[in-house]
């Protein structure tokens, strides 16, 4: 692996970018659909009655606990099977989306149960109604608390992008191979140089998140790292 | 017609019964000081007036409108009933001045510009039209407390509870919180304050009650109660009262 | 829609469980070893120009900050160039424990953070030297205290063994996933034979956080552990 070989992967980059703006985009894709649904399903484990509450739960235990890969297969050829057509990168963003929103659930359901009764009681109080105490004063405390939580789950979900590679998305560890295939001797660079955009995108969203947290910043309403 | 009225509240909580059977009326502009050794249902009652607790037996009404019915529209009687925490509860994701403004804009469904003006004329009341961009955990107690009766002042309540205001507090901030309620009550709001200040209850309340273990011992004048009580318990509770607390206040 | 269930898939499925359990198992002891030490140089490897500690640092941040896939791709496609050439399930099994040592690096080391400091004052103070003093009283402190975390790692990695047919659908990564896709690709049950997969997976999850529960409350001392637990 000399300076020569490294030279050749050069020319790639722009290939290996495009790839890796897939996985932005699968990344956007999956973290919006999973901050709804995740949020979504946070409040109905904490508000809902108890037999809503516990569907939500078994719902977020499910996409917990099966491993992404089956996820991504189940969605992509599994709703084949039954004659519903979505394309892979749907399929990715579909399955690595609810997985995240299990994940997003929990970290929600911890800051929502984290704000004190006092605060929903001074809310009711006023005149508020149940749905406007959670919207305006339980919400708002806990999507802040959340950031640290989320900012987690962000490094760990941009990572996952590249397993859609299984279920045959043309992202950047796929380019990576088709890139390979021409010519062999590039492998090992070209895998490395894919290892060093994640390394620069982790730190970049990380960095970038923890700008909003300082913007956010509340005094007395710190999260937990 | 009185302001409020309470007929024969009970509440329990799972063995123990906090409430047996409390009855009280309050006239506009008339202030009422409910005393009595802790755990005896003086939180409990003021929460379940504007019914933060669910009463198990009892009815109360706010002038003809009854609290109680079923059906009452709970939001609309409690924007009209004002509430002071002992921990204040302010909320700690805004300011001083968006905490008042919440239920201006949200409740009464003012205007942003009407609703900035009104909260600062209450901020200004309590003597904190400078902290207005202060959040809670920017502010002392006592400072906190009086944000929190400016939120309450907002609403344009027909009457405030106090629920221990300023057992909270250190006691040099105790002060600034009670002058604040002082005025109120010269103004001539209603209030029901539960608290340990004698003082404050023996110059501002019309009416003192005391309570003990869930029942209304005796009611009437600070005059009558602190000098000739007629219930023996009543002025042995006094008396150790003000020995811990002192007078002053 | 009309769904199948074939009753042979089952014995293959569990042939594909021991696998996974295989990794899972070793991948997460090896990077248990491998992880300790990198927690510990990453404390007490000498500060922040010391190069273990500089070593170690860029290693868990490395690991953490690149896809498991990538790594790897890389160790199985890309290291033969350099003339070392790795079964499948060997790669597999390199890739997660280098992946899992630097995350288990990071709770080992934020779990002998939270040792109070008078600790190791009062060991130093009874004259224990500090590698004794980390042996006999921070250690184990730390190690009861990474129980959580590590559980929750050991459900990732359980998971994350999912990826090792993605090299090579032999059947030596075979795991409970490969068996899946053997199936399915044959007789076309997707949705059944995911489903029926992921139902396997689940149930593993539940034994194991079962079973870490046990051994944390077996191990539990009075007064040592995460606020709201125990005590």
């Amino acid at each position: 692996m000399d300076l020569e070989t490294w030279a050749k992967v050069v020319p790639e980059l722009p290939k290996l970018l495009q790839g890796l703006l897939v996985n932005v985009e699968i990344l956007l894709g999956l973290i919006s659909l999973g901050f709804v649904v995740g949020v979504g399903a946070a409040l109905l484990e904490v508000y809902a009655p108890r037999p809503v509450g516990f569907l939500a739960s078994a719902y977020t235990w499910f996409f917990r606990g099966v491993p992404e890969i089956v996820l991504l297969f189940l969605f992509y050829f599994g709703f084949d099977q039954f004659g519903i057509k979505i394309s892979a990168f749907l399929a990715a963003v579909l399955a690595l989306g609810f997985r995240s929103s299990a994940y997003q659930a929990q970290i929600f359901r911890g800051a929502l149960l984290s704000i004190p009764a006092g605060q929903v009681m001074a809310a009711r109080a006023l005149g508020l109604s149940r749905l406007g105490a959670i919207r305006y004063v339980v919400l708002p405390q806990a999507l802040r608390l959340s950031l640290a939580g989320w900012s987690n789950e962000f490094s760990s979900v941009l990572k996952d992008t590249t397993l859609a590679w299984g279920i045959g998305v043309v992202e950047v560890t796929r380019q990576a191979s088709y890139i390979r295939a021409t010519d062999f001797t590039l492998t090992l660079p070209l895998y490395l140089t894919v290892a060093l955009l994640f390394l620069v995108l982790t730190y970049a969203g990380n960095f970038a998140i923890g700008m909003a947290e300082k913007r956010l910043r509340v005094p007395g309403l710190e999260g937990r790292r | 017609m009185p302001l409020l009225r309470v007929e024969d509240l009970h509440k329990r909580y799972g063995h123990e019964e906090v409430l047996k059977g409390v009855s009280l009326t309050l006239e506009p502009g008339e202030t009422k000081v409910v005393i009595g050794p802790s755990g005896t249902g003086k939180s409990t009652l003021l929460r379940c007036i504007n019914r933060l607790t669910e009463p198990d037996r009892g009815r109360v009404w706010l002038g003809d409108l009854e609290v109680t019915a079923r059906g009452a529209d709970l939001n609309k009687i409690r924007a009209q009933i004002g509430f002071v925490f002992q921990d204040f509860n302010l909320f700690t994701h805004l300011t001083a001045l968006d905490n008042v403004r919440l239920g201006l804009l949200k409740v009464r469904r003012m205007g942003r510009r009407e609703a900035t003006e009104r909260a600062m004329a209450e901020l200004e009341r309590v003597g904190l039209k400078a902290k207005a961009s202060a959040y809670p955990a920017q502010l002392s107690g006592g400072q906190q407390q009086r944000v929190s009766i400016a939120r309450a002042l907002a609403m344009d309540p027909k009457l405030i509870l106090f629920d221990e205001p300023t057992s909270a507090l250190d006691p040099e901030l105790i002060g600034e919180v009670l002058s604040v309620m002082i005025e109120l009550a010269r103004e001539g709001m209603t209030m029901i304050v539960v608290t340990h200040e004698m003082g404050f209850a023996r110059s501002v309340a019309d009416e003192i009650v005391f309570m003990e273990g869930g029942v209304i011992v005796e009611q009437g004048p600070p005059e009558v109660l602190f000098r000739s009580p007629k219930v023996p318990r009543t002025g042995e509770f006094l008396r150790k009262i003000s020995e811990l607390y002192g007078e002053a206040g | 829609m009309n769904f199948v269930f074939d009753p042979s898939w089952l014995p293959k499925l569990a042939q594909g469980l021991s696998l996974t359990l295989q990794l899972t198992a070793y991948c997460m002891a090896l990077g248990a070893g491998l992880g300790l030490l990198l927690g510990l140089l990453r404390v007490y490897g000498g500060g922040r120009f010391s190069p273990l500690y500089w070593l170690a640092s860029a290693y868990v941040h490395f690991f953490r900050g690149t896809p498991l896939l990538v790594q790897l791709l890389t160790i199985y496609f890309g290291l033969p160039s350099v003339g070392i050439v790795l079964g499948p399930f060997q790669a597999g099994l390199l890739a997660m424990t280098l992946n899992t040592a630097a995350y288990q690096a990071e709770y080992f080391r934020g779990a002998i953070q939270s040792v109070k400091a008078g600790q190791m004052l009062a060991a130093r103070a009874v004259g224990m030297s500090r590698p004794q003093a980390v042996r006999h009283v921070i250690l184990p402190q730390a190690l009861r205290l990474v129980i959580p975390p590590w559980s929750n790692e050991l459900i990732y990695m359980l998971k994350y063994s999912s990826i090792v047919s993605m090299t090579a659908l032999r059947p030596e990564t075979w795991d409970l996933f490969g068996v899946g896709r053997q199936i399915a690709s044959r007789n076309f049950r997707y949705f059944e034979v995911y489903i029926l997969v992921a139902l396997f997976y689940l149930a593993l999850v539940l034994l194991f956080t079962v079973a870490l529960r046990w051994v944390e409350g077996r191990v539990r001392v009075p007064g040592l552990g995460t606020p709201g637990r125990g005590v």
